[in-house]
């Protein structure tokens, strides 16, 4: 730390020196509670995940790295943790890149017109500042299969073709949330939904920063739409799109209002189809109480999210905060 | 300059120009059904009665006000609502308060360690929620925190990404001004609270409604210290009420409608503010 401020004046010594104090004075409260409820609970979780859980501390009985080999075995066994990791795998491919490309075309459709603008961002951003436990429900309904919209559409449909003569175009009830197989995807869906406006309106900003001759410039010189999309946005809007991917790595990793309330009987999908780690974790800890491991398996996610945005750092050489 | 750019085009291009736009128009419109489609079937179908609800007419045929009247006289709607309105309220003052006292601190005040306490505040943004629910919860329980407003809202009473955001504000500001002020013999605290802070009025409106808004969604802390039916907020409560309700999805319709139009209120009167919010997350880091 460099302290190379003032000449050695005493004058201005003291000066410096009551600015250093009244800084120190308007920090304290904000560094106490950084310290106590933010710090201090990351060393205790990552402390609690090597003692058994007792109310009482004293009664807590060290026992090493256990959790973390039940949490391999888990693991290895293919059991729930296994599961929700392979889930957090499929949601950030789905997610993250469903919301971020979504997010990129429709920006640049919204920035190409001149009409109604504001409306259709209002409406794409509706979604984000709603809340997600009552996003889930409307889904949950949507996706039922036998008093769903979707299903009803589809039966609309289905009706619709075979009365042309083209039963073959024909599409039957889905399961949606109760398959094993489209659950994931259909919560992946609501999420992106949900999402999309954020990173709409992030992309809008981006591109507002792009200057205008330089389009025109490719125009003139014979670059059609996609070109200029692909060869002058993209690469200029890349500094935004590593903020939107990190971003939004990060709050999928994270995923559990959606996934918690979009089944009513069972949280986290038939077979645990769309569990996520932090619903493993409220489970482990709060239906069950094993404290103790559902600690350990926070310490993983810390350590899984450390890393990514470690490599997303690296990668980009640029300084991202978020 | 535009409009120079597009004579120079001929009629060719001009032509497929416009023909890209409606494209986007139709395009947009599209996405604008998908995206509004879920609140429109819900809100209707909170005024729809029971029986119409498995009819699948996407226009009430009779139009009725009894679902929100039972949401509200049934159930503790009313409280929860008071609940998420005290947690947010309490929130939001501190948030502006503190977040921005510190981003002052850190950018118009030197002292020794200025760059390593920010280093510090922004490195628990690194720390996911799930890693600190579990201490939060044996700290409330032994302190007595569990089913109370503060234990509710102390997680969120000093964000560091509000300070990161304050300290791009204050960065902005000229450092002439502060001097200025510091000669005139204004107390320190007296240059934050009256030279600083009206000066970053435009931050403060998007920290404020963006966390406002944050904490009235908050779910899975409030679900896990909010214990008794009447401490929960509106995404709790209505969490279990969905729950309880079973298939009776007109009254849930109802109640999701409540807990979103607050929500949908502030964003539609502060559009602008919230977007501008997001934006400096994004674009000004």
């Amino acid at each position: 730390m460099r302290s190379s401020y003032g000449a050695p004046r005493r004058r201005r010594l003291s000066l410096a020196r009551r600015e250093a104090l009244w800084a120190y004075a308007f920090l304290l409260v904000p560094l106490a509670f950084f310290l106590f409820f933010r710090l201090w609970p990351a060393v205790q979780s990552l402390k609690l995940s090597f003692f058994t859980w007792h109310v009482d501390p004293e009664q807590r009985t060290f026992i090493g790295l256990q959790y973390y080999r039940e949490m391999y075995a888990n693991f290895a066994a293919k059991g729930d943790l296994f599961k929700a990791l392979r889930n957090m795998l499929y949601y950030f491919l789905l997610v993250v890149f469903g919301q971020v490309g979504i997010g990129i075309f429709s920006a640049v459709l919204l920035n190409s017109i001149t009409w109604f603008k504001g409306l259709f961002r209002a409406i794409y951003f509706a979604p984000y500042v709603t809340p997600a436990a009552a996003v889930a429900w409307v889904w949950g309904w949507m996706y039922s299969v036998n008093f769903g919209i979707f299903n009803k559409f589809l039966s609309d449909w289905s009706d619709f073709v075979t009365n042309l003569g083209l039963p073959w175009l024909a599409i039957d009830p889905q399961p949606f949330l109760t398959s094993p197989k489209q659950a994931l995807i259909a919560v992946a869906a609501v999420v992106i939904w949900q999402q999309l406006g954020f990173q709409v309106v992030i992309f809008l900003a981006g591109l507002q920063g792009i200057p205008r001759p330089m389009q025109e410039a490719a125009a003139i010189d014979g670059a059609n739409g996609w070109q200029r999309f692909w060869h002058i946005t993209i690469p200029l809007l890349n500094p935004v799109i590593v903020f939107s991917l990190i971003i939004s790595t990060i709050s999928t990793l994270q995923m559990f209002d959606q996934v918690q309330n979009i089944n009513f009987t069972d949280q986290g999908g038939p077979l645990g189809s769309t569990l996520t780690i932090a619903l493993y974790m409220y489970e482990q800890a709060f239906q069950k109480f094993r404290i103790g491991y559902a600690a350990a398996v926070t310490v993983l996610l810390f350590a899984i999210i450390l890393v990514i945005t470690l490599v997303q750092l690296k990668v980009t050489q640029r300084k991202v905060e978020y | 300059m535009a409009s120079q750019a597009h004579r120079a085009q001929n009629g060719r291009r001009r032509f497929r120009f416009d023909f890209g736009r409606l494209a986007a128009y139709v395009l947009l419109a599209v996405g604008s059904v998908v995206m509004a489609f879920p609140f429109l079937w819900m809100v209707l179908s909170a005024f729809k009665p029971l029986k119409e609800i498995f009819r699948f007419n996407f226009w009430p045929q009779v139009w009725t006000l009894v679902n929100f009247q039972d949401v509200l006289l049934r159930t503790q709607f009313p409280r929860w609502f008071l609940n998420s309105l005290i947690v947010a309220g309490i929130s939001t003052v501190s948030v502006l308060f503190f977040a921005s006292l510190v981003g002052y601190t850190l950018t118009r005040l030197r002292f020794p360690g200025r760059n390593l306490i920010f280093i510090l505040i922004l490195s628990t943004l690194m720390i996911p929620t799930e890693m600190l629910v579990i201490p939060w919860y044996v700290m409330s329980t032994e302190y007595g925190w569990v089913n109370t407003f503060w234990g509710i809202a102390f997680p969120g009473l000093i964000p560091a990404f509000g300070v990161f955001l304050m300290r791009q504000f204050f960065e902005s500001l000229p450092r002439d001004l502060f001097d200025a002020g510091r000669v005139d013999g204004v107390s320190e605290f007296g240059l934050f609270w009256r030279v600083g802070l009206p000066l970053v009025g435009p931050g403060l409106a998007a920290l404020g409604i963006f966390n406002f808004v944050g904490n009235w969604n908050a779910y899975l802390w409030p679900l896990i210290v909010a214990k008794s039916p009447s401490m929960r907020t509106i995404p709790v409560g209505v969490a279990f009420f969905s729950g309880e309700a079973g298939t009776e999805w007109n009254l849930i319709m109802a109640a999701a409608a409540l807990a979103i139009i607050p929500v949908l209120l502030v964003f539609f009167i502060f559009q602008r503010q919230i977007i501008e919010g997001v934006v400096l997350t994004g674009v000004k880091g």
